[in-house]
């Protein structure tokens, strides 16, 4: 912590973190031009490393990751800290979302949502592809880019699982051979 | 178990908290690709035209898009409860080993062979969701939109994210407008020929 937090900037972080729920259509990742404007900038609660490391372990670690966010509360005010920015940047959007499934399911033979299923399905796959060869990018390195079609055939075509996969990577990459 | 196996249900809102917790704790770099991996093939509590569909309103929807996900197939399955443990199922130990990360990275992440191995860790995480896309595309068979339409579709939403940087909501919303077209014509002429 490069401040020290007083109970009305938590206060304010929560209510800026609910607002950014609600922006956040495309992952919270949309919105951390923002959150650095809030949190960095603004309010102070972290250092530009500590925002930049957040976003680095929200990636590399499992799970959503939407727990960035945690992360970086927690390194500005602790446990309160990073339950204040998990539960702000969650419970409008996941509101939202729950009841949109129930009114979407009860409704699903209108000709509309019949439409709009059948009209996304190809652009969903399309943004689905599109993160994967982002993230690909990322690979510097023909070692790397073979890695990256190894892992997608192995994927693909066989039930090799998950962890083997994940594990085959980290040791390649640890010993420097990707 | 693969896309010819019947389709079961969960057996309850104990059975998706784990199931989430499972793959979410295989998600290095993303959730999404497990996700499909678990549900679809593994579990076979949806087929992948079923993911697709819940995918689409997790997407356009704000929030994390596999939280979406989560609280749609608990809900889906358990209602509220089902969404509550789906979505609890993905989060809580993550976020464990998130906040323990973010206590020690100070002394780790200066290691060489750490920053190696998260490397090669992101290489295989690209080839998951690669991977995870081509196994999706086979449901676009037999839906509203004829397969040289999808693909049309589906490379311009590429092109212009991956390739043209267009802002997403828009291009999304732009693109998905024309497409929803073709398909609101698609489904109401077909309706008009059975006679509906």
């Amino acid at each position: 912590m490069i401040a020290t937090v007083a109970d009305a900037d938590l206060l304010a972080l929560f209510g800026h973190f609910l607002v950014l729920s609600l922006l956040s259509i495309g992952g919270a990742l949309t919105v951390v031009p923002e959150m650095h404007r809030l949190m960095v900038s603004r309010l102070g609660l972290l250092s530009d490393a500590q925002f930049n490391a957040s976003i680095a372990i929200g990636q590399a670690a499992p799970g959503p990751n939407v727990l960035f966010v945690a992360a970086m509360g927690y390194q500005a005010a602790g446990l309160s800290g990073a339950a204040i920015t998990l539960l702000g940047i969650l419970l409008p959007s996941a509101t939202l979302t729950y009841a949109a499934a129930r009114w979407g399911r009860a409704r699903r033979q209108w000709r509309a949502l019949r439409a709009f299923k059948a009209g996304m399905a190809p652009l969903v796959i399309a943004l689905v592809l599109a993160t994967g060869f982002g993230l690909a990018a990322q690979a510097t390195g023909w070692g790397a880019l073979a890695a990256v079609a190894v892992a997608t055939l192995l994927a693909w075509r066989t039930r090799v699982h998950v962890l083997v996969l994940v594990g085959a990577g980290a040791a390649l990459g640890a010993s420097g051979l990707i | 178990m693969d896309h010819n196996t019947p389709l079961v249900r969960p057996s309850s809102v104990g059975e998706l908290f784990v199931a989430f917790t499972l793959l979410a704790l295989q998600g290095f770099g993303g959730v999404l690709a497990v996700a499909q991996r678990a549900l679809c093939e593994r579990r076979r509590w949806l087929s992948a035209a079923q993911f697709v569909e819940l995918l689409a309103l997790a997407q356009v929807l704000p929030g994390p898009n596999v939280c979406n996900l989560a609280l749609m197939v608990g809900d889906r399955f358990f209602g509220w409860r089902g969404a509550a443990a789906a979505l609890a199922g993905l989060l809580a130990v993550p976020l464990a080993l998130v906040l323990v990360a973010t206590a020690l990275y100070a002394q780790f992440a200066l290691l060489p062979a750490v920053a190696g191995a998260l490397h090669g860790m992101n290489a295989v995480a690209a080839g998951l969701v690669i991977a995870a896309a081509l196994k999706l595309m086979p449901s676009l068979r037999g839906g509203a939109l004829r397969l040289p339409e999808s693909a049309l579709v589906g490379a311009a939403m590429f092109i212009a994210v991956q390739w043209l940087r267009w802002p997403l909501i828009w291009t999304l919303a732009g693109i998905g407008a024309l497409s929803c077209a073709i398909a609101w014509r698609r489904i109401g002429a077909s309706s008009a020929e059975k006679g509906a």
